[in-house]
């Protein structure tokens, strides 16, 4: 049976979106990307190295024709930042489906949830299809999808923390009332967290460093694509009621 | 020592020397930049790929030139 996973009028077969950083380099992002199963990955603009122009670049080991780049605005600590990196990147190839990330602490790379509703506002009034990180705060992914974003992305945990899903309930009340996809982004530190998070109801999960700090990173990509499946079957097939007490599995009729 | 037939300008934040009437493309072209894989910022204004040709910069121009790499 197909299911679809569809985010700004686009389809997409894999619910896992993965990041392109913090790799050895671009051969091993390219051969985890492809073990991951993704179809949407997430890239950062920076400067080009003016003096090293022989440098490989990401685009010859991804291509942008057969992947969806996902331009983010990682290190963006203001409204204002956000919006000049996302403009280049519109700039570079006609990217409108974007990340948007408002970091609003060098500490623990918590969103400033005030000036990402603003960013989202501007750069949905200038054409752009906004998926946004974010805070697990249902008041503030509410106001997130009334400014127009195509998917809200709460957070599990500070990003590269690793350390899971800390709040279910949260998640599970912000995919409850919200009409656009929800994706957990960051926090994912191994398998059973991506599991955790489709169970909860989630549409997608984005993950970066689960799988680029693992020691063997291709090994985790294959692993997150088989968490997500799992997880996400395992909603979808909706699972048993939870008892107190055993419950046999065998009949208790007939014993000999 | 000054020379008349170069202008300093900054590219993606240092000192960079051109010939006196270089456009955009012209510089693109000496440092070996496909166009097609980056974009380009002069004084903190978006520039489009058309008009690469017809931008001269000018001395002091600030010229970011910026490209996609790996990030979550």
């Amino acid at each position: 049976m197909e299911d679809i996973f569809t985010i700004a009028n686009k389809n997409f077969n894999s619910r896992l979106i993965v990041g392109t950083g913090k790799y050895k380099n671009f051969e091993e992002t390219a051969n985890a990307v492809k073990a991951s199963g993704a179809e949407i990955v997430t890239v950062a603009v920076r400067r080009v190295n003016i003096l090293n122009k022989d440098q490989p670049i990401l685009m010859d080991y991804l291509d942008p024709k057969s992947i969806t780049y996902l331009p983010n605005t990682a290190g963006c600590y203001s409204s204002e930042e956000a919006l000049r990196t996302l403009r280049l990147a519109r700039e570079m190839g006609g990217w409108r489906l974007v990340k948007l990330e408002v970091l609003g602490d060098k500490k623990t790379l918590y969103p400033n949830m005030i000036e990402t509703i603003k960013s989202t506002e501007v750069l949905v009034k200038e054409g752009f299809e906004v998926m946004v990180y974010c805070t697990d705060d249902p008041i503030m992914t509410k106001k997130l999808e009334d400014s127009g974003a195509c998917a809200i992305m709460p957070l599990g945990a500070p990003i590269g923390s690793g350390l899971g899903i800390q709040n279910k309930m949260n998640i599970k009340l912000i995919k409850e009332q919200s009409v656009v996809p929800v994706i957990v982004d960051a926090g994912v530190g191994t398998a059973s967290d991506a599991t955790i998070a489709m169970e909860l109801g989630c549409d997608g999960v984005l993950i970066n460093t689960a799988i680029a700090e693992a020691k063997n990173p291709i090994l985790m990509a294959y692993a997150m694509k088989h968490a997500v499946i799992a997880g996400r079957k395992a909603y979808k097939a909706e699972r048993m009621k939870k008892r107190k007490y055993g419950s046999a599995s065998s009949p208790q009729s007939n014993l000999i | 020592m000054n020379n008349l037939n170069v202008a300093k300008i900054q590219l993606n934040g240092d000192s960079y020397e051109i010939n006196n009437g270089t456009n955009l493309s012209k510089l693109l072209n000496k440092l070996k930049i496909q166009t097609n894989k980056v974009a380009i910022e002069v004084n903190g204004e978006i520039i489009e790929r058309n008009k690469y040709q017809n931008l001269i910069l000018n001395k002091d121009d600030k010229v970011e030139i910026v490209h996609f790499i790996g990030g979550g």
